[in-house]
């Protein structure tokens, strides 16, 4: 009996099915499509959002345009001054946005501007590019914040 | 003639299931990941003052001034509140049910003027902003269940009935910078 099974094995070939390797692929492929946020941007400031409990969700994301501020990240995870990030540079010139801004709502004029601010980061900051978004035109603004647990 | 048999058909695993627990999988990994939503608290910004012209007069008693200091207390018309208690304030502000003297003249006309030191934190600016449109909501909840039967979220997007509690009780929400 047991030299049946030796037999056996020995002869014919142990092969792993390969039919359904597309299928696999394509649930792999859809699943990272669907999970991957494209072009996300690097921060360069720290960024530890509150909470809040009345809040709405943006349902047309690529209306959205973010405003990062927060306390910059210096090398050797020191932290410095409170600094404005918009797309991938730290805007040192709070009077810039104003244009930067300007320009983002002449291609997009249905701009909502999603600030996240982390949430020790002083009042002064936030209402300095406020007078920015007002003068730039962009006045949809959305605080972001998470859902309050 | 057994052994002879099984020689000829090879050892293969059935796969024509795979499919079936590929597309399973597929279908349970879409239910269950969450594509991380925005989510925040919406405002829209007043246009920039313009300096030569006069901003319009505003009726004292139709303003309701909340101060909030770097440590959080709060001062609503010149009375200190707790923030548990703001809440309720700005309801009977804007509403003004028993047509008080002091309060809003009607909701339409009420202002909620949210002032902060410049030190203060953005937290505690969120904590106060969260109250102001949470008495915004059970407002418009209320008005939405009492015309309509439903709340306020559930009413279609841009619909009539929407706009309209819209109008009823609009948000009008001030805020600056404490200057010195």
């Amino acid at each position: 009996m047991a030299g049946h099974f030796k037999k056996k094995q020995a002869g014919s070939k142990q092969e792993i099915p390969t039919s359904a390797m597309p299928d696999v692929v394509f649930m792999l492929l859809f699943f990272f499509m669907v999970t991957t946020v494209l072009r996300e941007v690097t921060l360069k400031v720290k960024l530890d959002l509150t909470q809040a409990t009345h809040i709405e969700k943006i349902e047309e994301k690529r209306l959205v345009s973010y405003i990062y501020m927060g306390p910059e990240r210096l090398p050797g995870n020191e932290l410095g001054e409170d600094k404005v990030q918009i797309d991938d540079a730290i805007v040192d010139d709070i009077g810039a946005i104003r244009n930067l801004m300007y320009d983002k709502l002449l291609e997009e004029p249905r701009l909502i501007v999603s600030l996240r601010v982390d949430q020790n980061s002083q009042f002064e900051l936030l209402s300095d590019v406020q007078k920015e978004l007002q003068q730039a035109g962009t006045f949809r603004i959305n605080y972001s914040t998470k859902r309050e647990e | 003639m057994l052994l002879k048999k099984k020689k000829r058909e090879g050892a293969e695993i059935n796969g024509s299931s795979m499919a079936d627990i590929a597309f399973l999988l597929l279908i349970f990994f879409l239910v269950t990941t969450t594509i991380n939503v925005d989510t925040g608290i919406g405002m829209v910004l007043p246009p920039p003052l313009d300096e030569e012209v006069d901003p319009p007069p505003i009726r004292e008693r139709n303003q309701m001034n909340i101060l909030v200091n770097a440590q959080g207390l709060i001062l609503m018309d010149e009375q200190p509140t707790a923030i548990t208690e703001v809440r309720e304030k700005l309801k009977e502000f804007i509403d003004n049910p028993n047509n008080d003297e002091t309060l809003a003249v009607s909701p339409e006309a009420a202002i909620v003027s949210l002032k902060t030191q410049k030190e203060t934190p953005y937290r505690i600016y969120i904590d106060m902003l969260d109250e102001v449109m949470g008495a915004y909501k059970e407002l418009r909840d209320a008005a939405s269940r009492a015309n309509y039967g439903v709340e306020f979220d559930r009413l279609q997007p841009e619909s009539a009935q929407r706009e309209q509690i819209q109008d009823m009780y609009p948000k009008k929400i001030s805020i600056a910078a404490e200057e010195g």
